[in-house]
């Protein structure tokens, strides 16, 4: 049997697909924007010629930040901080929330303690900032010259991921892993061949909100790496859109493309490999969406 | 447990006498050999302990050393010397800030203000989106069109605050001689909303502009990230009850309002109470990304503040105090936030 369609039901249907064309469009356009600016001629970006299509196309701004040196190692820093941050992260966090995770862990409120209270209250920015000035004067003391070890170590540790990954090794019935102890497992057997695999969605969440806050981290990479060669893309990006927007250094500007353009093909280049991981993590972060800060 | 009298000596009815109590000889003992059952049990579970020191190294070197570098708010500040050796000065730069009546208080005062507001805002604006949003995607029949909306919503998330910030800059950005103002100012004179001269002299630079701007591009970026809470609440409800209210004979709007929204109350109780929770912890990177020297008045919270002062400044203790106090208001909130969810609805948000 099909039901009658009420008019209040058809017309509230007709409102949802407006205002939501409406919000995916805004959404959308001004990456398409971003695009189409990147590689349009100087007349039409500097005379807002291009509204939604490039105009008299050229891909000089993307091959003047393809030959800057700079522009690379901004990339290659950054993947190293992404992956090594990531890894770093996981890799203290997986073995705290296994441990946080067993009840016959002693002084194990203590420890929950320890972590949530990092949530409730941050020192802020200075003394944070004194803190990172003295590691860096320790690390370099034994001998790591590398800033972009400061980074990779010392920040963006998250007591929430850690709470998520503990939650989700609570999860796993104690029977299982009784039964991996009766055939002999040690506790690291335990952990990397009971509770990982069980535990596979959630390490995939987690590991994507570290990776994303890492390849996303810009004021303490800016505040702590002095070396110029050492910046991340987001800093870099930061950098080159100050140099680009002061009227009076771009006055002398001459090329064929606008000094827009390169700002906007920095941008659509610091989007793109997101994009293309997109399809492979979109599960995890729509997950993460769900799981995220709520305990029963 | 208070122990008495009575749990070490226990009548003994058949034979008349009063005897020791075993089960009290036993608790004794493990009361007197608590330490030494601790480090058994850690020796025999060493892994475990050993498990921790990573995350416990991380978080005691660079969460709580911070901490205690705080106390330098209370100490005269002195760059060569650690904390340990510096003076106390009491309360002297809260005082400054608080009822000190130059210049730093009233730039801290405009700072707690907009700090507020900001926050407050976001809330007001940043809130009900997403679960309108929510509801909307729910009336999308097609799976492959929600999909694509979806896909294009979550967009604005991936981009990082820089990205973000430098796109909403180059959008709004002034005219010049040779070039014109960015094309959202340009639709935005179309429509009349704003004048041509404040459009072309940057929207960013015009104080009035900014907690707009800063509202409407967080929306912008998280509206369509946030709504997938609400939705996954809105789907699992069951059909029949939908199909249960039209029998009553229940409208559109009277669906809304007897089943989904019972539905979802839960849910945006919870979110709404950990949204109150963060209210003071705004991102800092955001409005250091944002603002100028012209917009100040509007945009400065207590983060950049101390980022002004603190870290590009030289007045550290100033810029400490102040921020402790913002943080410590904020702890408050989270607790409470914490505290009413338990009780309203048996869900701990940590």
């Amino acid at each position: 049997m099909k039901r009658k369609i009420e008019t209040s039901e058809r017309i509230f249907q007709v409102i949802s697909y407006v205002l939501l064309t409406a919000f995916a469009l805004m959404c959308l356009y001004p990456f398409v924007y971003a695009i189409s600016s990147a590689i349009s001629g100087r007349q039409s970006v500097e005379y807002s010629q291009v509204v939604l299509f490039p105009k008299q196309i050229q891909f000089k701004a993307f091959s003047r930040m393809f030959s800057n040196n700079m522009f690379w190692n901004a990339y290659s820093n950054t993947l190293f901080i992404t992956f090594y941050g990531t890894v770093w992260a996981l890799f203290s966090s997986i073995l705290g929330a296994y441990a946080l995770s067993k009840s016959r862990l002693l002084f194990r409120k203590f420890f929950n303690f320890f972590l949530v209270f990092t949530m409730w209250f941050s020192a802020g920015i200075v003394p944070q900032y004194l803190n990172y000035l003295a590691t860096k004067k320790v690390f370099n003391g034994i001998g790591i010259m590398d800033d972009k070890w400061l980074v990779v170590i010392a920040m963006g540790m998250a007591a929430m991921n850690i709470i998520l990954l503990r939650n989700a090794f609570e999860g796993v019935p104690s029977e299982i892993e009784e039964a991996a102890r009766v055939d002999g497992a040690t506790e690291m057997q335990v952990l990397s061949n009971v509770f990982l695999p069980m535990c596979k969605s959630t390490i995939a969440t987690v590991a994507l909100f570290f990776g994303i806050s890492r390849w996303n981290g810009y004021f303490w990479a800016r505040q702590m790496i002095s070396n110029g060669n050492e910046h991340p893309l987001q800093v870099y990006i930061r950098l080159q859109l100050e140099e680009f927007t002061d009227p009076e250094a771009m006055a002398a500007w001459n090329e064929v493309y606008a000094s827009d353009s390169v700002i906007y093909a920095l941008i659509v280049c610091s989007i793109v490999p997101i994009l293309v991981i997109y399809p492979f993590i979109q599960k995890y972060f729509a997950k993460g969406a769900n799981v995220g800060g709520v305990k029963e | 447990m208070k122990i008495t009298a009575d749990d070490y000596l226990v009548y003994d009815d058949k034979t008349g006498l009063y005897r020791r109590s075993a089960e009290q000889s036993v608790r004794d003992e493990v009361e007197k050999h608590y330490w030494l059952n601790v480090g058994r049990s850690i020796v025999k579970d060493w892994r475990l302990y050993l498990m921790l020191v990573p995350m416990i190294l991380v978080f005691l070197f660079w969460r709580y050393f911070p901490m205690y570098e705080l106390l330098g708010c209370f100490k005269h500040y002195e760059q060569v010397k650690p904390v340990s050796e510096q003076f106390f000065s009491g309360f002297s730069y809260f005082r400054t800030l608080l009822v000190g009546g130059e210049r730093l208080s009233v730039e801290f005062w405009r700072a707690m203000r907009n700090t507020f507001l900001l926050s407050f805002y976001g809330l007001l604006f940043g809130f009900p989106i997403p679960i309108v949003i929510a509801l909307f995607f729910n009336e999308i029949r097609s799976n492959i069109a929600r999909s694509v909306y979806q896909v294009l919503t979550y967009l604005p998330k991936f981009m990082s605050t820089v990205v973000m910030t430098s796109l909403v800059t180059m959008l709004v950005k002034q005219g010049a001689v040779t070039t014109n103002m960015g094309i959202v100012s340009q639709l935005l004179v179309k429509l009349h909303l704003v004048s041509f001269e404040t459009a072309n002299a940057g929207l960013l630079n015009n104080p009035a502009f900014f907690r707009s701007i800063y509202q409407i591009s967080g929306v912008w970026e998280t509206a369509g990230y946030d709504s997938i809470v609400f939705f996954a609440a809105i789907i699992s409800i069951s059909p029949t009850s939908y199909e249960a209210a039209q029998i009553d004979g229940a409208n559109k709007m009277a669906q809304m309002r007897y089943v989904v929204l019972p539905s979802i109350l839960s849910t945006i109780v919870i979110m709404l109470i950990s949204k109150i929770g963060t209210l003071l912890s705004i991102g800092y990177e955001k409005v250091l990304l944002l603002y100028n020297t012209n917009t100040y008045v509007t945009a400065d919270v207590i983060s950049t503040f101390a980022q002004r002062y603190g870290v590009a400044g030289a007045q550290k203790g100033i810029a400490a105090a102040a921020e402790m106090m913002n943080n410590v208001v904020g702890m408050l909130l989270v607790i409470g936030a914490n505290t009413v969810a338990r009780k309203a609805s048996n869900v701990s948000l940590y």
